[in-house]
């Protein structure tokens, strides 16, 4: 049982051992010039990690900024609001959507999503946010933007599932205290609720950033993989993640497999770092709370 | 005049209280308007979430149904061009990598489990395991693929199923130890009392009378796991590869639907958009009859006799 145990450990130190082994060629070769050079050049064996660095950073902060206003909603109507026979079954949907496979997210992606941002929502945006430089044409549908929705859609129900169970956390008689006082159903939500509970939000927000940074697949298929930085949000990119996915299979020679798997080391430690952060948040919230049921 | 003056301080008064009664009036027509403004946005906010949801299920049903027939099951993919064909072999070869998946990580995370819920309960190092499997949860699937790809598939000289069904397996093993110690956990003390009161060794009272009471809450979370294992896509592009042909053979690249499901999603022909289609109607009707069966378990108390 020990073992067993102790092997998580030992999977943990496994990872990173064959991550660092791997990627001794391009570490000793560029060493921190591999993440600010922004050249991408499998042919002359050039490379730099910046672009995908950037795009990872991006397409997070686009899926944050759409999905926790969402998220947090989602919580408070459920734990605050929502009548008791339409709590279950909302609940369970929004698992479900936490259940669905990525792979199936990116296919959903490309045949539904992408058109429909393409036709209807991207001009709109270009229309009214052009000037920001950040929705300029030419739009493909597929790009940045597209990766940031999709992403949002497949954090949400992680950053909404803790948020709710960090909302349950906050006493009762704070609830009541606050109404008490005379405040009405928001009033008690801001202030007896969220304003207890926002170490433990900020703590699943960064649970889901977790997820947005690592996520592959879905990204994979609709950020349209190209190695480049523009300030455009409709147009084409790459992430960390999608990059590895995308091109690991076709590299051939040594140099080109070592840089994607250094590109990998990075999202492991960056991931891990996050991860920690966030469970230690979580944890210090509901660390005197009664274990949630069902 | 000085009067005068007592008349004008109580005027002011007068107009002091008005305005105060006036923006008390205004203060909480907004508070009544911002209390209901959240609510209505509030269930905004849960119609634009369970929208996606319905969407995905809409269309996987509208696009999918269609081509689910006995073809869908039986065939291997045709060659491009021609009509027909199925995705048989990715379907065998999803069981053939969740079987070694399950192999190695449901033992060990169960195992993992009863450490943390029997023996280390409480102790620094089960503590430290315990963060650790949680953050271990958190490592992209992708990472995990590529590490796997250097452990196993360098070595070996090439990929196999082998190293696709062990990447599997470690993504299993934190879900599973975790969920068991939870259900371990809820086994009250009593049961174990009675049974080491009997006489009965630590380990046998550890395997007949607490893991056999909470083994419904274990067998759901082996099947989360596995649910979730089944859709991982990433992982697998370098480490089993995927296989156009049958091929069960442990030392070989095999097929596997999700990653089926990805080289057809990005393929030029509508043939392959359709089979992509019904294979993911496939992985998702399989997914959302395990998690359901997982909440009827939980819920249901099936677990009664651990509560």
């Amino acid at each position: 049982m020990l073992l067993c145990a102790l092997s998580i450990f030992g999977i943990v130190a496994l990872i990173a051992n064959e991550l660092v082994m791997s990627s001794k060629l391009t570490l000793a070769k560029f060493g921190l010039k591999f993440f600010v050079g922004s050249a991408w050049d499998p042919v002359n064996e050039d490379f730099g990690a910046l672009p995908f660095i950037y795009g990872t950073l991006v397409s997070s902060l686009v899926s944050l900024v759409l999905a926790v206003p969402l998220a947090v909603g989602v919580a408070v109507f459920l734990t605050e609001m929502c009548p008791k026979a339409l709590r279950g079954i909302l609940s369970f949907l929004t698992e479900l959507l936490a259940a669905i496979p990525s792979v199936v997210y990116g296919l959903w992606a490309i045949f539904v999503l992408v058109p429909l941002l393409r036709t209807y929502i991207d001009p709109v945006l270009i229309k009214l946010l052009g000037w920001t430089g950040l929705f300029t044409a030419p739009d493909f549908g597929i790009g940045m933007f597209a990766a940031g929705v999709i992403l949002a859609i497949m954090i949400l129900p992680i950053i909404s599932s803790l948020t709710r169970e960090v909302m349950s956390a906050v006493p009762y008689s704070q609830r009541e205290a606050v109404l008490a006082l005379g405040a009405t159903r928001w009033e008690m939500i801001r202030m007896g609720v969220l304003r207890n509970a926002r170490i433990g939000i900020v703590g699943s927000i960064i649970l889901g950033l977790g997820r947005a940074l690592g996520e592959t697949m879905a990204v994979a298929m609709v950020i349209g993989s190209s190695p480049t930085i523009s300030k455009s949000l409709l147009a084409p990119a790459a992430t960390m993640a999608s990059v590895i996915a995308n091109e690991f299979a076709e590299a051939s020679d040594d140099t080109y497999r070592s840089a994607l798997i250094e590109i990998g080391l990075a999202l492991f430690l960056v991931t891990i770092v996050v991860n920690m952060l966030a469970r230690l948040l979580v944890w210090a919230v509901t660390r005197g709370a009664p274990a949630r049921t069902a | 005049m000085g009067c005068d003056a007592r008349r004008a301080g109580e005027d002011g008064l007068a107009t002091d209280m008005e305005k105060q009664l006036k923006s008390s009036a205004l203060n909480r027509r907004w508070r009544w308007f911002t209390n209901h403004l959240a609510t209505v946005l509030a269930i905004l906010a849960t119609i634009l979430v369970i929208a996606p949801l319905v969407a995905i299920f809409i269309n996987l049903v509208y696009k999918g149904a269609s081509s689910l027939n006995l073809n869908f099951f039986t065939k291997i993919p045709a060659p491009v061009g021609e009509e027909g064909g199925g995705m048989a072999n990715a379907i065998v070869g999803s069981a053939v990598l969740l079987g070694v998946a399950s192999a190695l990580g449901i033992p060990m995370g169960i195992a993992a489990g009863i450490y943390l819920a029997e023996y280390g309960r409480g102790t620094k190092l089960s503590n430290v395991v315990r963060f650790t499997a949680d953050v271990l949860n958190g490592v992209p699937s992708i990472v995990m693929g590529v590490a796997v790809y250097a452990l196993i598939v360098v070595p070996m000289k090439g990929y196999s199923a082998f190293a696709g069904g062990v990447a599997l397996g470690i993504m299993m093993i934190p879900t599973v130890g975790r969920t068991t110690e939870e259900m371990l956990l809820m086994v009250p003390h009593s049961i174990r009392e009675a049974a080491l009161g009997l006489g009965v060794p630590n380990w046998r009272s550890m395997v007949s009378i607490t893991l056999k009471t909470a083994m419904p809450g274990v067998i759901t979370g082996c099947m989360l796991a596995f649910a979730r294992v089944a859709g991982e896509t990433a992982p697998l592009i370098f480490t089993a590869f995927g296989n156009q042909f049958w091929s069960t053979a442990l030392n070989q690249p095999i097929a596997a639907l999700p990653l089926q499901i990805y080289v057809y999603a990005l393929s030029p022909y509508d043939e392959w958009h359709r089979l992509a289609w019904a294979g993911s109607l496939v992985l998702i009707v399989l997914i959302v009859v395990s998690v359901s069966l997982v909440r009827y378990v939980t819920t249901r108390g099936v677990l009664k006799g651990a509560s």
